[in-house]
Order: structure tokens, then sequence, then C-alpha cells
């Protein structure tokens, strides 16, 4: 602060000189002060998407069954039986990089808030996760209180936390991430919106009061590179979850009375974002009158515009209905004023103190950031992966239990049981397989839900990756039979100003687009985070796909577990195991072979119609660490061994714990074997198989027998996290 | 049957208990927890999980204090049964319905398992007297579930078979000297199911209400 006499008030905001002067241009004058502190926040990367709104039209974002796409605090997309589920995927990085308990704890908070802003109730949470190696201290600081975090968050607000994914890799050694993604359940005519509608509504802000938290915090945070050394830690907003519970259960029974016009969450940006994209969605003016704002500490005017203190909500609502607003808000001892109206004027006007403080167009804020062209240089080609230069392992079987000891294989029990992931008693496949499935409330149906993300095939091949993203996700949802309907997505990239990240944003984009449309889904909503980056590093890119099914009927939901001794075992699918960029390689090096969406497409529609016909006992995704990490985890999830024969390939360890195409390893009765093998179409086949039974773990490849028993395979994979965070 | 399914702010078990109720044949009515008197008709008590009061102060503390439980625990005294599950067995411990304490698990952290139970205590209806099962299969899921107390001088009706959460002697649920009053940290309306994988909650819901299972 010591140059602030002589640094400019626009970019001591973080404004740069050209935006400083675009505001007169779009108001007619110059802005006062707590308008430029509104613009720099909702100008920021984080508000507006700038540099990378410009890449993301090659989604596909609408599609049969999508009641909502982008655009709203959440999508929405059919589920039958005149249900919808609203979801959305978000980042919370650079708080958690600051202070990862509240980090994390308040991106579990905006999330549900998002979903809830849509009239559902929430149902599901999932977390995505990356820190870098736990042997670094400050890793194992970040992530154990990160995982607190959402413990804390979740199971006190009553949404299961029921799967997510994790990763370890120094490239987030600097810049962890943070992704939480919530799934709600809504009936097709009890869906809410953010827009704004009827000059003479009241506006009425329900929840916490506003405090100096997160002044600038996230927007700012979000939207620059974190240096070490430098404190922020004022900036990051402090969670209270218990009044996040009241505020689900206000909202909710507001919606049921029809006292809801419109529904919007504060988050980034705080009462200025949500007013003015409720205001711009809607074609409304608001005047907001700051002085009935509840607040926790004596404020200025643009403080309370930009606080980005957590649990609350708008509303608009029906003058006649203010009172009962008021009243249900009472029985769920929340706060709630009245603190303005809707207009026809177009405009956000604040009034603090008797005076105009603000008096912008909505849409200026909203929707008129620049939006800027980043630089697509694209990285060298990577090289082809030297096998003669990895080195072959002496022992096998030790090679095996090894991949099962490491944090980034073994068994993510550590994290789920810190999380109630039961809460509801619709969680009918538990976390630790491919998907977890929820059933829905008072519906036969279930959804099953999933994240996946593709780093290091992203570095080397962003196309590639990208696609592997979407890909990986709808397989882990069709392993337990349901039928992807929806996607949602947040990418995690470095400073796209700089090298070859805007490039990578594009490719990864153009991938995951390719993805989608084979699946013939759309994404619905999603997030990106841009300046994962220190002077150090600069992570992989690193898009987080959340993918949502459908089972017509709970029952028909299939688990990972091998379930019977003697019944078959088929890897289906396509593809070959190649270590390029691979989690045994442990490294983003090689060429990894792309995946074929056509066929994708074709492994998802037959694994959705086996489970519909009951042929599946288990069925589990072949991913990190190749088959042979797969068919342990489904032997240790079932409690039985199992043997499985494959043709030799280039080398063992390819063999066994390479990963790539699209395998699923499927067990089942003979006969029900044999129905499946009949159901496989062109371009997928039955690539090995096996028997369940034993109380080993065994491949046999050819003549060569590899095999670990079962009770050393639990032990490693158990003892993974455990291990490494002693 | 009708049974009064306690509500707090910060109740997150009701519709589950509710649930579980309906299941075995009562007719459960919320109770909200500022009102002066359970409902009209009230048979049989649920006080579900949760975080009432977001565990402000100590989990249970400030519920146990709310209006309604006057009238829990003057129904208790009638005789009448009442039924804590979770955040409900503390509650009743800082009502002192129930003996003892809960206190926060030794591992320092929440933990959500499925646990092992056997029935200490085979002489109550609550989980089908003599010819009810000798064990159950439960989720547990708590951050302040360890029970702490004398077991001599309460009633133990439920111990873990493994303990994950450090109690002492293995209570996972006690009851009052009459046996009306049922405390437990595991979730039995999380078990009545076959889609969740164990039904055998619908003992202490069946129990609940006077009836085997």
């Amino acid at each position: 602060m010591s140059d602030a006499a002589t640094t400019p008030r626009h970019r001591e905001l973080g404004l740069t000189d050209d935006e400083a002067a675009r505001i007169p241009e779009l108001i007619g004058r110059e802005p006062t002060d707590p308008e430029l502190v509104m613009f720099s926040l909702m100008w920021s990367e984080h508000c507006s998407y700038k540099h990378s709104k410009l890449l993301l039209g090659g989604l596909p974002t609408s599609g049969p069954g999508v009641l909502q796409g982008p655009g709203e605090n959440a999508g929405l997309v059919d589920v039958g039986d005149g249900l919808a589920v609203a979801f959305k995927i978000e980042s919370h990085n650079h708080p958690s990089a600051v202070e990862p308990f509240e980090g994390a704890a308040t991106g579990v908070g905006g999330i549900v808030r998002d979903v809830l802003a849509m009239g559902a109730r929430p149902i599901a949470l999932l977390d995505a996760l990356r820190f870098g190696s736990l042997e670094s201290a400050r890793s194992r600081h970040l992530f154990t209180q990160a995982v607190a975090g959402i413990a804390h968050y979740g199971n006190c607000i009553g949404v299961p936390t029921v799967g997510g994914e994790i990763g370890f890799d120094d490239c987030y050694e600097e810049s962890c991430l943070v992704n939480a993604m919530c799934v709600g359940v809504v009936g097709h005519d009890r869906t809410l919106s953010a827009a704004g509608r009827g000059p003479g509504n009241a506006v009425v802000l329900i929840g916490n009061r506003t405090g100096r938290d997160g002044i600038g915090g996230a927007s700012v945070l979000a939207s620059a590179e974190l240096d070490a050394g430098q404190d922020l830690r004022p900036s990051v907003q402090v969670s209270d979850p218990f009044t996040e519970r009241k505020l689900i259960d206000c909202c909710l029974a507001l919606a049921e009375d029809d006292l809801l016009v419109s529904l919007q969450d504060l988050g980034a940006a705080g009462l200025t974002s949500a007013s003015s994209e409720m205001a711009a969605k809607g074609g409304v003016g608001l005047d907001l009158d700051l002085d009935k704002i509840p607040l926790r500490e004596p404020l200025e005017a643009a403080e309370i515009l930009v606080s980005e203190s957590q649990e609350r909500m708008l509303a608009v609502v029906e003058p006649a209905d203010v009172d009962r607003v008021l009243e249900v808000c009472r029985r769920w001892e929340l706060e709630a004023e009245a603190i303005g109206a809707v207009t026809d004027s177009g405009r956000l006007v604040a009034r603090h103190r008797g005076e105009v403080v603000a008096d912008l167009p909505a849409r200026a804020l909203a929707d008129d950031a620049p939006a800027y062209s980043v630089p697509i240089d694209p990285a060298p080609p990577s090289e082809e992966l030297d096998l003669a230069a990895v080195p072959e392992p002496a022992d096998l079987g030790r090679a095996w239990l090894g991949l099962l000891r490491d944090p980034n294989l073994g068994s993510p029990r550590w994290i789920y049981q810190r999380y109630d992931h039961l809460v509801g008693a619709n969680t009918v496949v538990r976390p630790g397989g491919d998907a977890a499935v929820v059933r829905l409330p008072g519906s036969d149906r279930a959804i099953a839900v999933a994240t996946d993300g593709t780093e290091r095939h992203c570095q080397v091949d962003p196309r590639a990756g990208g696609a592997a993203a979407v890909l990986d996700a709808a397989r882990n949802v069709a392993c337990t039979g349901a039928r992807p309907i929806g996607a949602t997505d947040c990418l995690n990239f470095g400073n796209p100003e700089k090298g070859a990240t805007g490039w990578r944003l594009r490719e990864v984009i153009a991938g995951m687009a390719d993805a989608l449309d084979a699946l013939g889904i759309a994404v619905v909503s999603g997030n990106v985070s841009l300046y994962n980056e220190s002077r150090e590093r600069i992570v992989h890119p690193t898009p987080i796909v959340g993918v949502v099914g459908v089972l017509e009927h709970s029952e028909q939901r299939v688990g990972h577990a091998f379930a019977h001794e003697g019944e078959t075992v088929l890897l289906i699918g396509y593809g070959e195991p190649r270590l390029d960029a691979s989690a045994y390689l442990g490294s983003a090096r090689g060429r990894p072979p792309a995946p074929d969406p056509a066929r994708e497409r074709a492994l998802v529609d037959t694994l959705t119609s086996a489970a519909a016909d009951g042929l599946m006992s288990s069925a589990h995704d072949v991913s990190d660490g190749g088959v042979a990490v797969a068919l342990t985890e489904s032997a240790i999830a079932g409690g039985v061994g199992a043997t499985l024969e494959i043709a030799p390939g280039r080398r063992a360890d390819e063999d066994l714990f390479g990963e790539g195409g699209g395998r699923v390893l499927v067990s089942a009765t003979p006969d029900d074997a044999d129905r499946l093998e009949a159901m496989l179409p062109d371009g997928l086949g039955v690539i090995a198989r096996g028997r369940v039974g034993g109380d080993e773990v065994v491949i046999a490849r050819g003549s060569e027998r590899t095999s670990i028993r079962l009770d050393d395979a639990a032990a490693a994979y158990e003892a993974a996290l455990p291990e490494a965070l002693a | 049957m009708t049974v009064a399914v306690v509500r707090f702010p910060g109740s997150l078990d009701h519709e589950s208990a509710a649930r579980a109720v309906r299941q075995a044949g009562g007719e459960p009515v919320e109770a909200w927890h500022a009102d002066a008197s359970l409902p009209p008709d009230t048979e049989a008590v649920v006080i579900p999980g949760g975080f009432s009061y977001g565990d402000h102060l100590r989990p249970g503390a400030i519920a146990s204090r709310s209006a309604v439980m006057a009238d829990v625990a003057r129904h208790a005294e009638r005789g009448g049964r009442v039924l804590g599950i979770c955040n409900g067995f503390q509650v009743l411990c800082e009502a002192g319905l129930l003996p003892g304490a809960l206190r926060t698990n030794a591992a320092l952290s929440f933990v959500c398992r499925q646990v092992e139970l056997e029935i200490s205590d085979r002489s109550t209806q609550w989980t089908g007297g003599e010819r009810g099962p000798e064990r159950l299969s439960i989720p547990v899921k708590n951050h302040d579930g360890a029970w702490f107390g004398d077991p001599d001088r309460a009633r133990v009706m439920l111990r873990y078979v493994d303990d994950p959460l450090g109690s002492t002697d293995r209570v996972a649920g006690v009851a009052n000297d009459g046996g009306n009053v049922l405390g437990l940290m595991p979730h039995p309306e999380e078990a009545c199911d076959p889609l969740l994988g164990s039904t055998d909650g619908r003992h202490l819901f069946a129990g609940l209400l006077g009836r085997a299972a």
C-alpha cells in the first residue's frame, strides 16, 4: 500500500487502463468510487470469464432433456417422472490455497446455494481435489485441512458427500485445486430462476449478516497468480454451515409455498453480482437501500456492495407476500429484510445514508465485461515414450503392491469416511467405486454421478485428454448401469495470457466437445479457474468433468465389487494398454492413444443395456493403474480373489499397469457373460477373460503368472493414504 | 400409532426417521422444537440425527433446553417410548433423560461407516426381546459419538463389536432404568431398506411401536 498515492485507483482494483477507460463510455460519466469497485469485481476473470468466454462457445450446451443450460446458477436436466436434476461444479482453488479449511468449506457452501437457487433440493456433493505430493509437509497440511473443511460443512448441512476424486502431483504444490459439485432435484413445475421479474416487486435479502469478510476476495484472489509470502488471509470468507442448513430448509419452504418470484445466491462479488445478474437476466432494474441491510460491523457503501459474507440469498417477492416470507424466515431463525424493489429502469441503483452511491446499467456490469482473445501458441508435440528407458521391474508383484500403496491409486476411504455419505438414506452405491448412486427422494429412480480429470493426458495431448475426461466420467457413470444425461465442467488452468495455456484451453475444450457430441449430452453448467500457477510452476491443464446419469429403477444399480465365487470375469471394450502419461509412469510423458468417442458411446450403451437386463454382478472401469489395479479393487471390495488371463503385448508392466482405450472389467454368471458377449457391437470385444475366486489376485499373461495375496493387496490399498499422511 | 418426530433447526435425519416409522406401521408427525407440547395423541417419540443448532456450545446442549423437550420429558416419565438417534442421543443425555455424555471421537474426526452392534440387553422389546437378533449391522456417522459414563450404572443396550469411536466399554446405546427411553449413536433409519445394504434398523423402529419386526 506504500505506493497507493502514485498508483491509480483502477489499477489498485485490478482494472487495466483500457478497461477503466471503457467504463465512462458505457455509463456516460466518470464512475463513483463504489461504482469503480463494482466494475473491478464484475469484470474480474472470476466473474466475467473475460479470458475464456470466447473459447467456451464450442461446447454443446443444449439437447434433448436439457431444461436449462449455462447462464443460470446451475443447469437443469430432465430425469423422468416429472423430475429434473440441477447440478454444477465450481472451483474454490485460490481461497483453499490461502486458508484450506475455510476455503474448501465455503466452496461447498457456494455450490449448494447455486443448486438451491434453482429451487432444487441438494441431494449429493462431490469434491475433486488436486494437491502437491504428500511428501511435502505443506501439501499434507493443505490436503488434510481441505478435507476437514469439506467434512465440517457438508456433514453439518445434511447433504451426502458421495464422491469425487483425488490426485497428488508436484505441479499442484503451490496451486492446489478444490472443485466442488452439487446435484439437486426439483419437479419440472417447481424450478426457480435468478431472473428478476415484475417492477414493483420487493427484493429480500435472507441469511447471514453482511460483514467485511471476503471483500474483493474470491474475485481478486481467483484472478491473479498467488505468490508465496503474500498474506491474503483476510480475503477468505468464513463458513457457517448451520445457517446454510437453515437457508436450505427456509428456501425450500418458501418455494413450496409459491412465495418466490426469483432466487439468487450471493457468491463472488456479493450483492453487486447477485443484483446486477438478477436485473440483467430479467431485463429489469433494482433499487437497493443499503441502510436496510443487516450488518455485522459498520461498513462503507462499497464494502456492503461487494462483501462476500457467506450464506446469503437474494429473493424477488411479490409485495403482498413479503410479510409471509419474513415470517417463514423468522420460523427458521434467519434474518431477512426487504432491501429494495424491482424497477423497469434496467439500472442497478444503490442508496446509502440518503445518497445515491451507485446508479449503473445492470447489463454494463453483468454482460459488458471485455472479452479477450488469448494467445494460441501450440506447445511442441510431446516426444514418443522410449519404453527402453523405463526400467522394467524385477518383481512385478512388488511393483503391483507398490502401486496399490500409492496415494494416487490407493483407497480413498481415509477421505470418504470423514464425510457423511449416507444422510438422507438414499445412497444406494456408496463412495469408493466408479460412481455413487443416489435414489431420488420419493421416486424409484436414481442418479449416478462421478467426476473425472485427466491432467497428465491433457498435458501431453490436450485435445485427446479433454475428450478422455468426459469419456472417463461417462464410463464411470455407465459402470453403475446409469445412462449419462448431462455434464458440468470446471476448467483449471494456468495464466492464459502466457505460454501455451491459451492453446491448451482451446484444445481441451475441443476434445471435450467431440466426446460430448458422441455421447449426445450437453454441458449445462460450469466454471473456469485460471491463473493456477506460481513463479515455480503451472498446473497441468486439469478439466474436471462431472457427469450425471439416470437409472430408471434403483435396484438395477451395479457396484464394482466381485460378488460371487465362480463367476466369469470379462474385460470388455477396446484399446491397448500404454504406459504413456500413465499413473505407473507417474509423469506427463509420451503419447497416450487418443480415445475413440464413437466406440466409447457404444460401450456406455452396452453397459446400460446390460444393467437394465440384470446381466452384470459388477462392473469397474480400468483407469489409473491399469487392469491390475482395477482387478484388485473389485476383488478387495468383494472380499474374494480373481484370476484374469490376458494376451501378452509389448511388455509385462505395460500389460498390467498400462492405460488407454475404454476398458471395463465385468463379472457375471457364465450364462449372463455369454449373453453380454453376444450384445457387444462392432468395435468392442472381449479383451480378456477370467474367473472370480480364491484368495489371490492373479494375472496370467500367457504362461507367465503374476499374483498377489488378497489380504496383502487390501492392506497395501488401505494403507496408502494413512501412511502418506503419518 | 402416532409417532412424534422432533425437528430442531439443524435436524437432518427427520425425513429418513419418519420414513422408517411409516414403514414400521406408525404414523409420523412432525414435532416442532418451539412448541410447548408434543402433537396430540403422540404415543412414541423419535429425536432424529443432525446438527441441531449447529452443535454450538456442545452437541445437543441447546436443543435439550428447547420448549418441546419439556413435554418429551413428561412423555418419558409417563413411560412413553422415546428413541434418540445420534444427535437425538446427545440431546437426551444433555436433557438428563439418559445417563452419560457423548465426547469427541478418539480419532478427532467425523466417522461414517457400517458397524456391527451386539445387543447387550435382550430383555426389552426394543430389539425384539429374546427372540430378536443378537447382532445388528447399522451405519454410524458422527463427530462426537464416543459415549462416556459408568457402564455399571447405565442400562447398556448396545455395544460395538469393534468400536470405531472410542466409547467407554464399547457402549453404542443406553436406555433409562425404565427401559422406555433408548439412545444410540448408530443410525437405524439408514438400515431399513435392502437397497441400502441392511434392514437391521427395522427392529428398533418396530420396538418403538412395541411390536416385533
